[in-house]
């Protein structure tokens, strides 16, 4: 479909949005129901936009989020793609993307809490806020905690400044969960939730072929089969964190090729430096039959990794 | 009379959208805003009182708008000016400054000839609505 000439100044274009979207798609593997969420919200911005142009009314959208999932399932890249999407969707009027977690918003004695919140929201203005783990915000064991505080003030400026930042809260399903029963006003004022689902083992290898990609190696076949087998043995073990798991697993992996090659770096060519083979894997713990006691993982989780 | 001081002082008082178009230039540049209120407008009464903290980092203007709506709100009769701070080696300097609200009423100078030793003349002005005590000039 063709934009109707003459489109309004700050229009949003359909073919624009559609490349977006595919970019998306091609860059973001598995995620159909955020993808799908995210085809939503940009479906309703254009309309909005045409409904501009044509004198209807329009009401802006909240678009206030709260992503929920496991760990590694990318809940911060969607949200840093959120934040340029909205950008060239006309939503956001600069497009960066403020990352906090409560240690920025919540201060150490009375009286430092609401200063510290509203500097850090009038740091996001004009962007996206993403509040990592937002749960440790409110922490219901300790009744004179500063948290509390910490939300008014974010409801507020959620509520009466909503063409100005969005607000994306970000964090494990269950903890979440609890922490929007316990703050209602937080729940209701954010339209959309959308949880992130595991991976498959089929996306996980998809997704191992883009980091290499992008880090400039490759896989052999061997290596392929081998990083199979790790990722069926490694889902099953404890502190699984999807895609982070398959970066770290790739970058012991490089360690191990790298090790391999020392010491006979003179001869090596262009195919070897770049080609990670079987015994990069193979040697890898999870494979060899060791159970990892993870020692110090911490409780803000990530998931820790056997080597 | 009309205080002149700061930028754009001489122009009609700036709009909203006109200040927030002055924000985001400062931004641009990376000047830090920050917001500042004063009932005592002597031309030498340099430094202001200051509005919460200057603002670093920040990308939109809508944050200082907020912070300049809050101080109007909290000071209707004060004068109220922005500033942009330029961090710059070299510069390390206000670079821009103009006021977002006055009084409605400023009753102006009194100019007072000061007899000095050997009938010497010299000269002082002071705001009238100085003669008040602070925080009930205007």
């Amino acid at each position: 479909m063709n934009e109707p000439p003459g489109r309004p100044e700050g229009a949003v274009g359909e073919q624009d949005v559609l490349g977006l979207l595919a970019d998306l798609d091609r860059d973001l593997i598995g995620l159909a129901p955020v993808k799908r969420r995210i085809r939503d919200v940009a479906a309703l911005l254009v309309v909005d936009s045409a409904r501009k142009a044509q004198g209807l009314p329009v009401e802006a959208p909240g678009l206030h989020m709260s992503f929920t999932g496991n760990p590694g399932t990318g809940k911060t890249t969607v949200a840093l793609r959120m934040a340029s999407i909205l950008h060239r969707l006309g939503y956001v009027r600069k497009g960066h993307l403020v990352a906090v977690t409560r240690d920025d918003l919540v201060g150490q004695y009375i009286g430092h809490t609401a200063p510290k919140t509203r500097e850090v929201l009038k740091r996001a203005m004009g962007g996206v806020l993403f509040i990592d783990e937002a749960y440790y915000l409110y922490r219901p064991e300790n009744e004179r905690d500063y948290g509390q505080e910490a939300i008014e003030i974010l409801l507020q400026v959620m509520e009466n400044q909503r063409e100005d930042l969005v607000v994306v809260l970000a964090g494990y399903k269950e903890r979440m969960t609890k922490f929007f029963e316990s703050n209602p006003g937080l729940s209701s004022r954010i339209a959309h939730h959308i949880d992130f689902p595991d991976y498959s083992g089929e996306e996980l290898m998809r997704i191992a072929d883009l980091m290499l990609e992008r880090m400039g190696y490759r896989f052999d076949e061997g290596a392929r089969t081998a990083f199979e087998q790790y990722l069926q043995a490694r889902m099953k073990q404890p502190h699984f964190a999807n895609a982070r798991s398959v970066r770290n697993a790739l970058d012991r992996a490089r360690l191990r090729h790298a090790s391999r090659l020392f010491g006979a770096i003179a001869g090596a060519d262009r195919d070897t430096l770049s080609t990670i083979s079987a015994q990069d894997i193979l040697a890898s713990r999870v494979l060899q039959g060791v159970q990892h006691e993870s020692a110090g993982s911490t409780n803000n989780g990530g998931g820790s990794d056997p080597c | 009379m009309r205080v002149t001081q700061g930028a754009f002082s001489f122009l009609p008082d700036l709009t909203d959208q006109q200040i927030r178009a002055q924000i985001e230039y400062c931004l641009r540049n990376n000047w830090a805003v920050s917001v500042e209120y004063t009932d005592d407008i002597h031309p030498r009464n340099t430094y202001w009182e200051m509005f919460g903290m200057p603002m670093f980092d920040l990308h939109d203007a809508a944050g200082v708008m907020a912070e300049i709506n809050a101080c109007r709100k909290t000071y209707p009769k004060h004068y109220v000016r922005v500033n942009a701070f330029d961090s710059t080696l070299g510069w390390e300097t206000i670079r821009l400054s103009f006021l977002v609200n006055r009084p409605a009423d400023e009753p102006g100078f009194r100019l007072r000839r000061i007899e000095s030793h050997g009938r010497v003349q010299r000269y002082q002005i002071e705001p009238y609505a100085a003669d008040k005590p602070a925080g009930r000039r205007y």
